[in-house]
């Protein structure tokens, strides 16, 4: 009969009137600013630079290759190298960036930065409230804005920053192990040589060199 | 007996208290002084429930679709009417530079005194009515047909393509529901044999036991009821009749062009147009201010009236959460070919109705008729009709 569709999507709209004051898991609203959604874990908003230890200056795992900054889509990265070199994670002297600016105004995201970074130093936040008045300024982030702990990278990506903790303990240990290694093959020649020196300083006029 | 004379009181608080003001004016400027007071009503109070009904229907239709609604301004979002007329207020009025400026200036005016000019022959409640004309009825029809006017004057004023498909839609639409829409009601006036809206509440207000002699419970009113109802959707392109303002095609329809608080009056005017034809409906079909039961008469009259026009309205949002738009096509088929000789059918029954005299017979054979002519008419004359692949002409 004619209004019989009518009368029962009414029907339906009045269930979901009615039920959504009952039920609370038929609103699935989620008022943002008080309640939040954990962010998922492979969310990635904007880049940061990770830094070990306790000082964000000296901890900076980025050795201002300029890699990122070549390879950055949108170019929105600055970097100057430092004149100076400090060391790094496995005790190697690296230069440092002075200056490492991202306009996030610029920024799209696309996380190239930190697919192309061999030093494990950008990662991608998940920071999103980032809106000012000052549209500029505000949005031109520094080093020390992007500066973040690696327990704050184990905070927002725990599986990503266990995997990349465990890459750097094996490429330290290796490098140990090869420092090691280099430092006792050194040892040993120094040794053969000085031995070697010790044996050959009496025929001294004999000697042609090795 | 105190409590009698309480609730008379307090029935006709709104009388007493305008006498009691005009009181203190000379008896020369006595009528003046009433009159203004009440037009000064009736601008506060429609305009107040509308700003509580534009939450009301946010808040509604989210609970509808399984949403919060507005909840931020004030408590439970109630303030929100006050952020939107602030924001309204603040808001750039801009004029097309093509459009015609005073028409489109005139437009929401029209509009709006249109609509508030149909309030002035409503009885609100016992002995509330501003004008209580003889022919209330007509006053109000001519009233609401003139907001026609001012849609036009929009659309036609903006030059924009929006605006005037939308105006055409919305005069097309108009004048095909005016007719059923008045006919229904004629239905109405056949059997009180008067125009005035104050007569015909008075016909209603009788009770038999406790049960009231409304025009809605007879078969020849509810038919026209239900006629009316639709009628007065179309009339307030109120979903699923908002073609001339269907967001998903014509922006806003014929006022697309206009903003800041121009666009709030057709906002208001619209709103206005559903109270008074919610208002109309009620005193036709439901009693106007009189009382459901007969005991219920202790509660103001005025309470009553209110309640029934929040019922209609309640009922508008219900429909707008739950049907899709029609199609222009349809709208029409439906106007011309199912609701006006739906109605002039009923306006036989109600001649039947009225020429059978008291006794059972009469319900019977009415009824039967209606629903018989109802079915019937669902069944052939709104058949969906069965289109074939579509096949293009040229495009091919």
């Amino acid at each position: 009969m004619l209004g019989e569709g009518i009368i029962k999507g009414m029907l339906e709209t009045a269930k979901n009137f009615a039920g959504s004051f009952v039920s609370a898991d038929r609103l699935t609203t989620v008022e943002y600013p008080e309640q939040r959604i954990p962010t998922a874990e492979n969310a990635r908003v904007f880049p940061f630079l990770v830094y070990d230890g306790a000082g964000w200056e000296a901890g900076l795992r980025c050795v201002a290759c300029q890699i990122c900054e070549k390879e950055c889509p949108p170019k929105c990265i600055y970097i100057e190298k430092s004149k100076d070199k400090k060391p790094d994670f496995v005790g190697k002297m690296q230069i440092y960036p002075v200056r490492f600016d991202i306009d996030i105004s610029v920024c799209m995201s696309c996380q190239i930065c930190v697919e192309v970074c061999p030093f494990e130093a950008i990662k991608m936040d998940t920071q999103f409230e980032l809106a000012t008045d000052d549209r500029f300024g505000g949005l031109l982030m520094d080093r020390q804005q992007l500066a973040k702990s690696n327990e704050y990278y184990h905070s927002i990506h725990p599986a990503e920053a266990a995997e990349v903790d465990a890459r750097l303990a094996q490429e330290k240990t290796a490098a140990e192990a090869k420092a090691k290694a280099a430092a006792e093959a050194a040892a040993a020649k120094a040794a053969a040589d000085a031995a070697k020196a010790a044996a050959a300083k009496p025929e001294t006029p004999a000697a042609g060199g090795n | 007996m105190a409590a009698a004379s309480i609730s008379v009181t307090l029935d006709q608080i709104f009388v007493l208290l305008r006498d009691w003001l005009v009181h203190f004016l000379p008896a020369a400027l006595r009528p003046f002084a009433s009159v203004v007071l009440g037009v000064v009503a009736i601008v506060a109070v429609f305009p107040g429930l509308f700003a509580l009904t534009t939450v009301f229907e946010r808040k509604g239709l989210g609970r509808m679709q399984n949403r919060l609604g507005p909840n931020r301004v004030g408590p439970f979002g109630f303030f929100q009417p006050i952020a939107d007329g602030i924001k309204s207020l603040t808001k750039e009025d801009v004029i097309p530079f093509r459009a015609d400026a005073a028409v489109h200036f005139l437009a929401p005016l029209v509009l709006v005194v249109a609509v508030f000019m149909g309030f002035a022959v409503l009885p609100v409640g016992r002995n509330m009515v501003l004008v209580d004309m003889d022919a209330g009825l007509l006053f109000f029809f001519a009233m609401g047909a003139s907001t026609e006017l001012s849609v036009f004057m929009a659309g036609w004023s903006s030059r924009n393509k929006y605006s005037i498909l939308g105006a055409m839609r919305a005069v097309g639409q108009m004048i095909s529901y005016e007719v059923p829409l008045l006919l229904s009601s004629v239905a109405v006036v056949m059997i009180t044999g008067s125009l005035s809206l104050t007569k015909i509440v008075a016909a209603q207000n009788q009770y038999t036991g406790i049960f009231p002699h409304w025009y809605v419970f007879t078969p020849w009113g509810f038919a026209a009821f239900l006629m009316f109802a639709i009628a007065a959707t179309a009339e307030t392109n109120r979903t699923p009749f908002d073609l001339p303002e269907g967001e998903s095609e014509l922006v806003a329809g014929y006022f697309t062009e206009y903003s800041g608080f121009k666009f709030a009056l057709f906002f208001l005017g619209e709103y206005l147009g559903m109270f008074s034809i919610s208002g109309l409906g009620a005193t036709l079909f439901f009693g106007g201010w009189s009382a459901p039961l007969s005991f219920l008469n202790v509660i103001p009259s005025w309470i009553w009236f209110f309640a029934k026009v929040m019922a209609a309205i309640f009922v508008f949002i219900w429909m707008r959460g739950t049907l899709p738009r029609l199609r222009q096509d349809q709208l029409m088929n439906f106007a011309w070919k199912f609701v006006l000789p739906f109605t002039l059918l009923d306006l036989m029954v109600t001649a039947l109705w009225r020429f059978m005299g008291e006794g059972w017979a009469r319900w019977v054979v009415c009824t039967a008729i209606l629903a018989g002519a109802y079915v019937l008419m669902g069944r052939t004359a709104m058949q969906q009709k069965k289109f074939g692949p579509r096949s293009y002409r040229y495009a091919e």
